[in-house]
């Protein structure tokens, strides 16, 4: 069975939709998801769907679970490069996704993730500072 | 109204979902729908395959583009077998769901679509039929 690839960055987990993921995809990511963040402690996991051209309730559902079991395990949950053509459908669906974050791509993901668990972004300057 | 193209699918296991989407998305780019358009008609079509898998094990599905006023549309009709709906008002309703989920597939499908027809009778069955517009907001 196909599987989708889970990558770690730092405390971090990313994981990048490339298709349109049928049922059994899907939940197994749901799983795989679940195990990395227990496995891993990991402190945030960012999903980008910037290639995903539909989300119906199903994959609504997907996301939610992903958020809310990552919760319970201090981890929280950030939906990347959601395509405005795929948000505008979801709100007139009436699907409303409880926890879960949104970010225009990675890199603002990767920002609201550390914002959200407390994390200060990196001073650069400090940094060369300290390296001198 | 006037039917140009028409195709029959059978819906019968989960990977056909996918297949049906990416037809009625074939479909409504051949028309000329924007993608917002597209993209309301798949996810709608997406709710009502899975529901017809759901409660009645599968049933057919069928792709047209017709014309009405000059204007073309792509309208697809899902028709089982199965159980049917008692209340379909109480159907209808957001959040009403006998399979423990959110509810949403049959007013949300309503809502993405710009004509939406549902029948159903106990015992027999249900078919429900949308269309969008090329244009339709
Ligand atoms: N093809 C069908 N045959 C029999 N009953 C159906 C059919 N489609 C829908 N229903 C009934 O109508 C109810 C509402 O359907 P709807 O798609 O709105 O919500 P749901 O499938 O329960 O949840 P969701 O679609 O949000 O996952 C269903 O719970 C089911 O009882
Ligand atoms: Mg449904």
């Amino acid at each position: 069975m196909d599987k989708i690839p889970i990558l770690k960055m730092g405390e971090f987990l990313l994981v990048t939709i490339q298709v349109d993921l049928y049922d059994r995809l899907a939940l197994a990511l749901e799983n795989d998801l679940i195990n990395m963040v227990s496995k891993t402690e990991a402190r945030g996991v960012l999903i980008d769907i910037s290639a995903v051209s539909i989300v119906d309730s199903f994959m609504g559902r997907i996301l939610g679970n992903i958020a809310s079991m990552s919760k319970i395990m201090d981890a929280e949950t950030v939906v990347v490069g959601m395509q405005p053509a795929v948000a505008i459908t979801l709100v007139e669906l009436g699907l409303t996704l409880t926890g879960v974050y949104t970010a225009l791509d990675v890199e603002k993901g990767m920002e609201l993730l550390r914002s959200k668990i407390g994390y200060l972004p990196l001073d650069e300057e400090n940094l060369y500072d300290d390296l001198n | 109204m006037m039917t140009l193209t028409k195709e029959k699918l059978t819906i019968l296991r989960e990977p056909d979902v996918i297949f049906f989407r990416n037809k009625a998305k074939e479909y409504a780019v051949k028309i000329g729908m924007s993608l917002v358009g597209q993209t309301k008609l798949i996810t709608a079509a997406s709710e009502l395959v899975r529901n017809m898998l759901r409660y009645a094990n599968g049933g057919e599905a069928i792709l047209e583009i017709v014309v009405r006023n000059n204007i073309k549309g792509v309208r697809l009709t899902f028709a089982d077998k199965g159980p049917g709906i008692k209340d379909v008002k109480q159907a209808m309703q957001d959040g009403f769901s006998t399979g423990k989920s959110l509810g949403l597939g049959l007013p949300g499908a309503k809502r993405l679509s710009n004509e939406f027809d549902l029948k159903s009778e106990v015992g027999k069955g249900t078919t429900v039929t949308i269309i969008r517009w090329k244009n339709g907001l």
